[in-house]
């Protein structure tokens, strides 16, 4: 029967095709090229279009950049040896750049104190930013507070070291108070700290010359600088009372919940400049006579309000999106309010909402440039003023807008940058 | 009968207020009033010592009083004799203005380049995101004080204009750029242009009635019947007929050059331009992130559910992508009209009359009533934030998904 069978077969291929190369229109940059931009005719007046803006768009920034002039003293040398061909000015941030970046009366010879604080700044965030890090550069994030208030204001070193040395002697009261009770640890550490820096401030005076940098008044500071000294103070400032701000929200105790919502929503309604005018023309008047306050320290206050409404209302987020069962949880253990919002809720909420806050801070960092408008010189207010006011530079302007947009593009690009490389490595562990 | 767990009755002893759970609540919230009651006091008796030492008062005469400053884009009667009130409310109506129209361009932009940011053709999606990147991580003042800049610095004069080698001309004849502004036709009413203005209201609302006829038939009787020409037709048609039968009563008032400067028509200010097209551009980021992240939060199995039910492609979007994704995108939408308006108070950096510049800049500083106009100004925007947040909670109560 089988043979009947074979026989009606007349060919069959035994061996395999070797396999063809696909047509050149299916593979490599053609391919590429037919489905991401020529793929139907509607795709392809939009390719050239977009293929217009951008020349457009490079045909003019291109030969501004390149060709620009970096070593004229004021705008009409520089005028003159551009000739009028395209080019930028660029020689007002060669002149310039110290005001840029410092302000006007930082001490010439004092720049390297901020730019070392710089720099430290990013060996103080590595730790808290990148968890595989060894823990022990905390250390350094702990003191970093400290030796960037000497650096940058200057002074004896005692006045930052004394400061330290009552938190840490409070941080001890505490602990061995708190076993007792958490109210006696902290009025205790709180005590302790308050005495011990009462007693050394006392002594410090005396000994004013030690390990002492060249004092620099608030006022002074100015460019750059302080955008990012407004920006990690208050950031940093704000998160701890953004955290507070969204326990008490979520609080069962109405009076504290009360006023918590009233604060959060009062910050969020009202736009950041009222506020400085707070910091700038009210403030004063809430104050006992007499006292007087930098204007840096009252706009650090008002931002630093601003900031932890937004973050607490990030938190808040955080920690309404944690599953019931965690609070419940923690409960069964028998932890009481403040140990299970310590170990159990607060890692996993804050966690979470760490996009949120990174998102806030960039929100904040660009926000710092408003206090150019109460009269303080940040970076924009020292473009606005002194630099295109100078007989020497009216009229420079796109290279010093241009500066200082790709400064403030360079750290909040890299901060989201970071903040969605930090979302990519939280969604790992759903899986 | 008691059991062992039952508090024991009439022991009540102090320590309990710390540290028993049922009486702890208490005392924080006692201590947490007093605290708040201290800090007002604290607060209000140094604003007393401080107020009586300057020999000042807490009083809104000054709002009656009159301005003494002018103020050059107005879009009610004002003049430097007019009252501080008057200035403010000009203030008010300019700051609504400029986030209205604001709110209008940021959302056409956002939508463009969100939906064009999910774009196959990767040229369009890639510029796209460098649009929002760009305009997202560069602080807004930085953008007003640019455009401003530019609208100031590069345009040219009106006398460009003028001779016959002029340099710059006018766009259609209708639209001049210039340093001063931009200058727009104005429309003018004649005697029957009412009756134009009313038949095009009578056609909008025919168009809502033609519609609405239009779906009941389809689900009465499953006839389609075609919405898009006859929208359009009954849009224009009748207007059109009116607008000729009553004779042309509604021309335009172009702007033309007399003198040293443009006449006619309307001018907006470069400030204006400056903070609509800053705050447009910068929030249109923004919105084009939140379009984005909203079309992708729809499953997939959603479009293909949709195409299996035999839907045709743009049906799909209207009826089953759509009416999902809007539910995310609104809320953030929502919040990012509110920051146009909250960013708009940075008017006062390129001399755009609003609320913060008249009442909290030149009021302020005239008359010296810091804290009534600081007040004043946070009233205001507290108004017109909880208001919205308030539609938004009845919006969101509406649209969330009901689930048993």
């Amino acid at each position: 029967m089988s043979d009947t069978h074979a026989q009606t077969v007349t060919y069959v291929r035994d061996t395999m095709l070797p396999q063809a190369a696909p047509p050149s229109t299916a593979q490599g940059p053609v391919k590429w090229l037919r489905e991401s931009l020529f793929s139907s005719i509607p795709y392809t007046i939009l390719t050239i279009a977009a293929l217009y803006v951008i020349y457009v768009l490079l045909s003019g920034f291109l030969p501004w950049l390149l060709g620009g002039v970096w070593t004229t003293s004021n705008i009409r040398e520089c005028r003159e040896v551009l000739d009028g061909a395209a080019g930028g000015c660029f020689s007002v941030l060669a002149e310039r750049w110290n005001q840029l970046l410092f302000g006007i009366s930082y001490p010439q010879d004092g720049y390297w104190r901020p730019t070392l604080a710089f720099v430290l700044l990013f060996v103080a965030v590595a730790p808290v930013l990148f968890s595989n890090l060894p823990r022990q550069l905390l250390i350094v994030t702990a003191l970093y507070p400290f030796i960037a208030f000497w650096l940058i204001w200057g002074g004896s070193l005692l006045v930052p070291v004394s400061a330290l040395l009552s938190i840490v002697i409070g941080y001890v009261v505490y602990g061995k108070l708190v076993k007792t009770s958490f109210a006696a640890g902290l009025a205790g550490g709180v005590i302790a700290a308050a005495v011990v820096w009462f007693v050394l401030s006392m002594m410090t005076p005396s000994l004013s010359g030690v390990l002492a940098l060249e004092e620099v008044a608030s006022r002074n500071m100015g460019g750059f600088m302080l955008n990012m000294i407004l920006g990690v103070v208050c950031v940093s400032l704000s998160l701890p009372l953004g955290i507070l701000l969204a326990l008490g929200r979520q609080s069962s105790l109405p009076i504290i919940k009360m006023i918590c919502v009233v604060f959060i929503e009062f910050i969020r309604g009202v736009p950041l400049i009222t506020l400085l005018f707070v910091a700038n023309v009210v403030l004063a008047y809430f104050l006992p006579p007499g006292t007087s306050f930098d204007l840096i320290l009252r706009v650090i206050i008002m931002i630093t309000m601003f900031a932890s409404a937004y973050i607490a209302e990030v938190i808040r987020g955080g920690l309404a999106a944690l599953p019931r069962g965690q609070y419940e949880g923690a409960e069964s253990l028998g932890l009481d309010y403040a140990q299970s919002m310590r170990l159990i809720i607060l890692p996993q909420a804050l966690k979470i909402s760490i996009p949120g806050i990174v998102n806030v801070a960039v929100g904040l960092f660009k926000d710092t440039t408003l206090v150019s408008i109460i009269s303080m010189f940040d970076l924009v207010g020292m473009i606005r003023g002194p630099i295109l006011a100078s007989t020497d530079w009216n009229g420079v302007y796109w290279e010093l807008w241009g500066f200082a947009a790709l400064l403030f593009f360079i750290v909040c690009y890299g901060i989201s940058q970071y903040s969605q490389w930090l979302e990519r490595q939280l969604q790992t562990d759903h899986h | 009968m008691t059991t062992m767990s039952d508090p024991q009755q009439g022991s009540f002893r102090l320590s309990m207020l710390l540290n028993d759970t049922r009486y702890r609540s208490y005392t924080f919230q006692f201590i947490a009033l007093v605290l708040l009651i201290a800090l007002m006091a604290f607060l209000g008796v140094n604003l007393m010592r401080n107020l009586a030492e300057a020999g000042l008062n807490i009083s809104y005469d000054f709002l009656g009083v009159p301005a003494g400053y002018d103020i050059n884009q107005t879009l009610i009667d004002y003049n430097s004799q007019s009252s501080n009130l008057r200035a403010a409310m000009v203030g008010i109506i300019n700051t609504l203005l400029v986030a209205f129209l604001a709110c209008l361009t940021a959302t056409v932009i956002g939508v463009i380049a969100g939906v064009a940011r999910l774009s196959k053709n990767w040229l369009v999606s890639k510029l796209m995101s460098v649009y929002v990147e760009i305009f997202r991580n560069i602080p807004v003042l930085i953008w007003i004080l640019m455009i401003y800049t530019l609208m100031t610095a590069v345009l040219p004069a009106p006398n460009a204009f003028r001779g016959d080698n002029a340099t710059s001309s006018m766009l259609f004849d209708a639209f001049a750029f210039t340093n001063r502004g931009v200058y727009i036709p104005a429309p003018v009413w004649g005697p029957g242009s009412m009756m134009v203005v009313a038949t095009f209201i009578l056609s909008i609302i025919a168009v809502v009635f033609y519609r609405r006829y239009a779906v009941k038939l389809l689900f009465e009787t499953g006839k389609l019947l075609p919405t898009g020409w006859p929208t359009l037709a009954i849009l224009i048609v009748p207007t059109l007929l009116m607008f000729f039968i009553m004779g042309s009563p509604i021309g335009l008032d172009l702007p033309a050059l007399k003198g040293f400067n443009f006449r006619g028509g309307i001018q907006i200010g470069a400030p204006l331009i400056a903070l609509w097209l800053a705050l447009s551009v910068y929030t249109g980021a923004f919105i084009a992130e939140n379009v984005r992240a909203g079309i992708q939060a729809i499953p997939k199995g959603q479009t293909e559910a949709a195409a299996s039910l035999g839907l045709r492609p743009k049906r799909v979007m209207n009826l089953v992508i759509l009416p999902q994704a809007l539910r995310v995108i609104i809320p953030p939408l929502i919040s990012q009209y509110l920051n146009i308006t909250k960013n708009s108070s940075l008017a006062i950096a390129v001399g755009y009359a609003d609320i913060t510049a008249t009442l909290g800049g030149i009021t302020l500083n005239q008359t010296g009533r810091a804290i009534e106009c600081v007040l004043l100004l946070m009233l205001f925007y507290l108004t017109i934030s909880l208001s919205i947040s308030a539609i938004m909670n009845v919006y969101n109560k509406n649209v969330s998904l009901k689930e048993r």
